[in-house]
């Protein structure tokens, strides 16, 4: 199975060309004539020279050593690995929208200040919010923009004692990072013994230097938060705001609203819950919502309709200010938009029900082998513990790599770190039963497999066209780029 | 039933009733009553695919961009050729439905294209090491300046006013979450003046912004800005587009110690502003400031090359509150896209595109000034865009233009009070001649 693929660099040879532009028709000009010696490049990037085959050659090979949806089933938790609709591929393609100049005149552009106008509205009526900024161009963007307009609005009112934002023990890592990006001093908050905050921890730390707390809900333990109402009115009472990170809102869509939660601001991931594709990494799309009384301090620009025309409004004099070049990323805003249409209200409804229905049934079958941290109904995703097999002799890696086997993706695991040896499953709403059977089965066996030969767990994977990497070498040694000889 | 959703009401009977329930609310007893929403959510009912792609159509074929026009319109975001093989490549659903690679063994594919990536971006800008990529151009530049703060453990930026500005003002944005001032020294005949550089530096200063080209479209003296810049010990970030740098000399050989850019001019499509890539790279000893993944090799138990993240010390995951930068999803995918167009172009087509840009720029540039309708308004060492100052307001000669099917150029007086019919056109390698004489016809009609 191991098979190495060379570099593009080293399937180079001088010479080759992979494209051809028309021939020049007005006079040429060579650089030289232009700019003073100083600034010309004496020795051209050494990029690759290859033909059009050869580079499609070279990255079809390379799609071949990467695991997709399309592929099967990806239960990373706190991802929302859901099926990427093909149409909506076909239509962010669409020439009216894909050649459009961020810059052209506002009366070219209706289509797409329509479309987004559109979606502000609908997003605001998914989450409970009064408007929509969606500029973020992803969920940490979103989070640093929505806490930076939690920072104006308390300033706005003359009220700089704030200097500190809570943050629960089994937060996204972007949560603490986006609140010390945002200039603020992160406190930490335990968990309690159900899996949620610590209610009377985080009563102890109200004051009025609080600004806010940053809530993942359902937490990223899954488990919908039992006391929301309580915090959000003691987080209120003190005069701090609610973050809500959207992380997790597949299992939210038309059952509760983080606006009727009491939270103040909302980020989503359009690329998690709203089905765009993930791209290995990005682009996604994080817009934020937030409250009427938050509603001054968005990103700019806005997109607003006079009753004939719809425009960018820039018009905003206690907006935050710019976050990102233009206005979000529009190409991931239409495919989600589109997912909504397609989906509509009962859809959106059967996503989250159906997401709850596929976890919950996941979890019946896997918490007689592994151990379960916290012994509740959950909503799209549950953390098990690989705590027993541990001690047995293989570890939630071996468990994960073991998984690549068995033909899956693994889970997340050692997320949250609030579980030892943590495996967070999310199996989503796009995945069949016997996806789903296949797996438990697959968990099962490699239970048994711990039991009996913790070594060929531990040796896992074999199938994969790399072993296990040497991940201290990469550390120690680093080699961050190609070396020309 | 929902075609993205698979399991039958048969199915979902059995499931809930191995679970011991019967109806689906029992699996929302933890949400409190007063939070439920107790009524359809109120948006618009679900559309079939042949319902969406007709209404989706027609909000397309509301916009009348550059699918019409013949766009001279850059300032940012540019008409480039995109090579049809780059999106074929973006479809293979293994690389644009996978997550972030955390799974080395099955995502092989996406951390050698982001090693092969990093290492032209390295190439390009002539320096040690790139990320996989941030969101774009702007936010690259106020990470890059968070970066320069962190390593020099100052706080003052200074930014030339010919820095693009929605990139100063997204600088201006991060800047406010944290103690970071921001001072801009105006440009002289469209270029940095080192004179008021050194008169606006500082032993506070922590890093020095120029853009080459800059926001009229003149290359500047890097080399300069760099040496005035390392003598008060401060960092030189440079915001360079990308294609330029087939004919012109890489930031790092000018001394630079931060270079970033967007990505969009290396195929990606216009798309209304985005999703574009942001890149970033630096000298060896900043490594450890970078924000976002970085790739490295290294081996498998076996001995056989692999791709990793690495250095993943700097990050939030990791990091929480202490990591470098709280980026998490960035624009792979897009990254991706920019190393297929550097692989197809390849070393000799980056230089030809940038001397085609480059011709046909000063081409039109000639000829729009035979006219008599416009003077110039800086000198002529600029790359593929270019200013000049027009007799007529610019509102009327857009306008007029529009009527032609042409997209006209930026208005420079929006956003340079002193720049008042200034107007900044960009000529790409997609232009032809007579579409530029056609420019030029239209203008004096």
């Amino acid at each position: 199975m191991r098979k190495v693929t060379n570099l593009i660099f080293e399937k180079s040879v001088i010479g080759r060309k992979g494209y051809q532009l028309p021939e020049l028709d007005t006079p040429a000009l060579s650089a030289n004539t232009i700019f003073p010696a100083k600034l010309l490049r004496e020795q051209a990037a050494e990029l690759p020279e290859v033909s059009e085959v050869d580079a499609v050659r070279h990255f079809t090979e390379l799609s071949k050593r990467n695991y997709g949806v399309d592929q099967g089933f990806y239960p990373l938790g706190s991802c929302t690995m859901k099926y990427n609709p093909k149409i909506d591929e076909d239509l962010a393609r669409l020439k009216g929208f894909a050649d459009s100049h961020p810059y052209q005149p506002e009366e070219l552009s209706q289509g797409s200040l329509e479309l987004m106008y559109r979606l502000d509205s609908i997003l605001a009526e998914i989450t409970g919010m009064a408007r929509m900024s969606l500029v973020p161009a992803a969920g940490a963007h979103g989070e640093l923009a929505g806490v930076m307009a939690i920072k104006a609005y308390h300033r706005s009112r003359g009220d700089h004692k704030r200097r500190k934002f809570i943050v629960p023990d089994s937060a996204h890592g972007t949560n603490p990072a986006t609140a010390a990006a945002a200039g603020y001093e992160t406190v930490e908050v335990k968990s309690d013994e159900r899996g949620g905050v610590d209610v009377a921890e985080l009563k102890q730390l109200m004051g009025d230097d609080i600004a806010g707390l940053m809530l993942t809900n359902p937490n990223t333990l899954g488990l919908f938060e039992l006391n929301i109402v309580d915090i959000a009115a003691m987080v209120h009472d003190c005069g701090g705001l609610l973050y809500y990170d959207g992380a997790n809102a597949n299992a939210i869509l038309g059952i509760t609203r983080p606006g009727d939660m009491g939270f103040d601001v909302v980020h989503l991931n359009l690329h998690k819950t709203f089905a765009t594709p993930h791209g290995g990494g990005g682009p996604g799309a994080g817009p934020i919502g937030v409250k009427e009384r938050l509603v001054p301090f968005l990103p700019c620009p806005t997109v607003e309709f006079d009753g004939e025309k719809y425009f960018l409004d820039y018009a905003r004099p206690q907006s935050i200010g710019r976050i990102k070049n233009f206005y979000g990323h529009f190409a991931a805003l239409i495919r989600a938009y589109a997912y909504i249409l397609s989906m509509g209200a009962a859809g959106l409804r059967h996503v989250s029900d159906t997401a709850v229905l596929n976890a919950n049934y996941m979890l019946h079958h896997l918490k007689t082998r592994y151990d379960l941290p916290y012994d509740r109904i959950c909503m799209h995703e549950f953390v098990l513990s690989g705590t027993k097999q541990k001690q047995q002799g293989a570890s939630t890696l071996d468990i994960a790599k073991r998984l690549l086997d068995y033909g899956f993706h693994p889970p997340t695991v050692y997320f949250p770190l609030t579980v030892k040896e943590a495996i967070m499953i999310e199996p989503v709403e796009s995945e069949p039963k016997e996806t789903l059977d296949s797996f438990i089965d697959a968990m099962l066996k490699i239970a048994d497999e711990v039991e009996s030969n913790p070594a060929l767990v531990r040796s896992a994977p074999q199938t994969t066209v790399v072993g296990r990497l040497d991940e201290v070498k990469a550390v120690r040694q680093p080699v961050l780029r190609h070396v020309f000889k | 039933m929902h075609r993205y959703i698979p399991n039958t009401e048969a199915e979902r009977k059995d499931m809930l009733a191995t679970l011991g329930m019967q109806d689906m609310e029992e699996l929302f007893a933890d949400i409190p009553d007063k939070v439920r929403l107790r009524r359809p959510l109120k948006i618009p009912k679900s559309h079939s695919e042949l319902e969406l792609t007709a209404h989706m159509t027609a909000l397309a074929n509301n916009n009348l961009g550059a699918r019409n026009y013949t766009c001279f319109l850059g300032a940012g975001a540019y008409d480039h050729y995109i090579p049809s093989v780059i999106n074929h490549m973006l479809l293979r659903q293994e690389f644009f439905t996978a997550y972030t690679p955390y799974q080395p063994e099955i995502s092989q594919g996406t951390l050698q294209a982001i090693f092969e990536f990093q290492t032209m971006i390295c190439e390009l800008t002539g320096l040690d090491v790139a990320n996989a990529s941030v969101y774009d151009g702007a936010t690259a530049l106020a990470e890059a300046a968070i970066m320069a703060c962190n390593a020099t453990r100052r706080n003052e930026i200074i930014v030339a006013d010919s820095v693009h500005p929605e990139n100063r003002a997204v600088l201006r944005t991060y800047s406010d979450t944290r103690d970071m001032v921001i001072k801009t020294v105006p440009h002289k005949r469209g270029q940095l003046d080192i004179e008021l550089l050194q008169a606006a530096i500082s032993m506070n200063t922590a890093a020095v912004v120029v853009q080459s080209p800059n926001f009229f479209g003149i290359a500047e003296d890097i080399r300069a800005a760099a040496d005035t810049t390392h003598a008060v010990g401060a960092l030189l970030i440079t915001s360079v587009d990308p294609l330029s740098l087939g004919v012109l000399k890489s930031p790092g050989e000018q001394g630079a110690d931060i270079a970033v850019g967007d990505g969009q001019a290396l195929g990606v499509p216009l798309s209304y502003g985005g999703p574009y890539v942001g890149f970033m790279s630096a000298t060896q000893k900043l490594l450890r400031h970078m924000p976002g993944r970085i790739v490295g090799a290294t081996t498998d138990i076996e001995g056989n090359r692999a791709f990793v993240l690495t250095m993943q010390t700097r990050e939030q995951h990791i990091r929480r509150e202490k990591a470098t930068s709280n980026i998490c999803t960035n624009n792979a995918l897009i990254a991706l896209a920019t190393a297929i167009y550097m692989t197809v172009m390849g070393k000799v087509g980056l230089k030809e595109v940038a001397e085609q840009c480059l011709s046909k720029s000063h081409y039109a540039y000639g000829e729009l000034l035979k006219t008599g309708h416009f003077e110039p308004a800086f000198d002529h060492t600029f790359f593929k865009e270019f200013v000049v100052k027009s007799k007529v307001p610019l509102q009327d000669l857009n306008r007029k233009l529009l009527r032609h099917n042409i997209l006209g150029g930026y208005d420079l007086g929006q956003d340079y009070p002193e720049l008042k019919n200034h107007w900044f056109l960009a000529v790409t390698e997609k232009r032809t001649k007579a579409e530029i004489d056609n420019l030029v016809a239209k203008v004096v009609e």
